[in-house]
């Protein structure tokens, strides 16, 4: 069956084809990030973001359709976004997602966003096997999921407070990095020194899965008010700072999580994920704790149609059952446990 | 020709199937979301109609000005519906089909653009005077010349314009709402003379362009980045 998949939960529209015919798989997939549009704003903006949405569907749509060869009529169901994420832009996929089912005679999808990040690893060219542990480090989410199966998620720890990549960007915009300025900030920490600034590592010791993120941008504001004015050199130097204290905690926990767990599998999804102090650390402890650690191509690390369509193709495989084309409701606040 | 009409701008939503030049218009249930109301009705009005999604040869859809929300839900349903069935999409002014549903020829549409604000158009003999705009009630420009009718719930939610107005209007219709049967009767004729688009370029009007500040305006004003 081909499955079309939609993603506009925030500031990414996405839209992909996927086939669960033998030597089928992601045929295409297209995607249009706001992420310049936003950069004006400091952040992103909800009504940007859902007017920018009806404008990109339906090219996108064209995309997938013309790169794969595909007609309208050989699909088979509609997967979309049905939340969490920012209601008005939900409304958008959803809506396209329904009357284009509805008028193809197909049924829909609607898909948890969280679970399409879970299961986005299976695209990579090197995927993992189930079960295994995700670390989802992302600009909207920090969680360690232990990954069973199709539909089989068990949270092992999520962040009390801040996001890790909103941690970065706070941060970065405290640093005058501009927005979002995760990927400056890792750079600027590049040219830092070691323990020149030392910052605290939040709930390291708790005993827990959890995370707490907002403390360290606090102590970043402390640390900047402390010094005065700031050279180049003791931005980097606090740059650094605040990404080994992160770095550390978000390794210890994962490790921990792959531990306890007794799995050998960590599979590293979400934006913050690129990040290279990351990668570095958990390559090196990887050897000696024994686990094999994946990072999944970064197109399907961020918000993409791919994983939606996955998603939705890999529950219809499961035995969920779809549904009829209509009537639909978006959930832009929806814990991942009550799918 | 048979087209299907959409309208949601505000929270009476309706929908029209206009086949041969017969209407038939049916209200979404008012107590549901319009994502729950809007395509069940569709379907079960093509039904009553005699129509499959195969026979409509056009979407229309009320595009603005009205509720953001509500106006995506129109444009993503027109868009979904029009690109599936490779048909034209027929965007029409919310407050041009209020002013034909008035039946008057010279009619001031208003509708209620919350924030202390109106959304406010000028229509003589079915034709905008000049493009819809968003402004205070106390500054909405006021026709120099009598024997207008003026419509629309802004009426209801600001009062202060009955007084501003007093002068040249000469019937309040404040229970006038946006109506789908409007949108059809509009777009009909537009989308015979082929006046169509493409579902890419179906789009809400919203009229009210400025939602928020950047960074650097944000900075200009005293405030925080
Ligand atoms: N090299 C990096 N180091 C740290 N954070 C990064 C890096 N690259 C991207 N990020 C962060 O990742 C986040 C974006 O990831 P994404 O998965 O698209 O998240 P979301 O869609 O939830 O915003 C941003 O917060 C960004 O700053």
């Amino acid at each position: 069956m081909l499955v079309l998949g939609i993603e506009s939960s925030c500031d990414e529209t996405g839209v992909a084809l996927y086939s669960t015919d033998a030597g089928g798989g992601l045929l295409a997939h297209a995607l249009h990030s706001q992420v310049r549009m936003h950069e004006d704003y400091g952040g992103v903006v909800p009504e940007l973001a859902s007017r920018d949405h009806v404008r990109r569907l339906v090219p996108l749509l064209r995309q997938v359709l013309a790169d794969s060869g595909c007609s309208l009529a050989e699909i088979g169901a509609v997967a979309y976004t049905q939340g969490p994420g920012l209601a008005g832009a939900l409304l958008v996929g959803a809506a396209f997602a329904e009357a284009l089912a509805a008028s193809l005679g197909v049924p829909t999808l609607p898909v948890h966003h969280l679970e399409g990040h879970l299961l986005s690893p299976l695209l990579s060219r090197n995927p993992p096997r189930f079960p295994f542990v995700a670390l989802l480090v992302s600009g909207g989410h920090s969680q360690l999921m232990r990954v069973v199966g199709v539909g089989e998620y068990e949270l092992m720890g999520e962040t009390l407070d801040d996001a890790a990549g909103e941690a970065f960007d706070k941060t970065a915009k405290l640093l005058g990095l501009g927005y979002p300025g995760g990927p400056a900030l890792a750079t600027l920490a590049e040219r830092g020194r070691r323990d020149e600034v030392r910052l605290p590592r939040p709930m390291l010791k708790s005993g827990d899965l959890n995370f707490s993120f907002s403390g360290l941008k606090t102590a970043v504001v402390t640390r900047v008010r402390e010094l005065g004015a700031v050279s180049d050199q003791q931005r980097a130097d606090i740059a650094r700072g605040f990404q080994d204290a992160i770095v550390e905690v978000l390794v210890s926990k994962a490790l921990r999580a792959v531990s306890e767990s007794g799995l050998q599998q960590l599979v590293v999804a979400g934006g913050v994920g690129a990040n290279r102090e990351l990668r570095r650390q958990l390559d090196a402890h990887s050897a000696t704790a024994r686990i094999a650690v994946f990072y999944p191509e970064l197109e399907f690390c961020t918000d993409n149609g791919a994983m939606i369509a996955l998603a939705g193709a890999l529950r219809t495989q499961a035995g969920v059952p779809a549904k009829p084309a209509g009537a639909f409701a978006v959930r832009p606040r929806w814990p991942l446990t009550d799918t | 020709m048979n087209l299907l009409a959409i309208e949601t701008s505000t929270e009476l939503g309706s929908i029209a199937v206009w086949r041969e030049g017969e209407l038939l218009s049916r209200v979404c249930p008012a107590t549901l979301a319009h994502s729950e109301t809007l395509l069940p009705l569709i379907s079960a009005t093509l039904r009553e109609a005699g129509l499959g999604f195969a026979d409509l040869h056009g979407i229309a859809f009320a595009a603005g000005p009205g509720s953001f929300t509500g106006l995506r839900v129109a444009c993503g349903v027109a868009q979904g519906l029009a690109f599936a069935l490779d048909l034209p999409v027929i965007p029409v002014g919310t407050l041009d089909a209020m002013a034909l549903a008035s039946g008057s020829e010279r009619v001031i549409v208003m509708l209620d653009a919350r924030m202390g604000e109106v959304y406010y158009g000028l229509f003589s003999q079915g034709l905008p005077l000049a493009p819809v705009v968003v402004c205070q009630p106390s500054a909405v420009p006021i026709p120099d010349s009598p024997g207008w009718h003026a419509c629309g719930n802004g009426l209801v939610a600001y009062p202060a314009l009955r007084q501003r107005l007093a002068a040249c209007v000469h019937l309040w219709q404040p229970e006038l709402v946006p109506d789908a049967g409007a949108v059809a009767r509009l777009a009909a004729p537009r989308l015979a003379r082929g006046e169509g688009v493409d579902a890419a370029d179906a789009t809400p009007l919203y009229v009210r362009n400025k939602v928020a500040l950047t960074v650097a305006e944000r900075l200009a004003r005293g405030g925080k980045a």
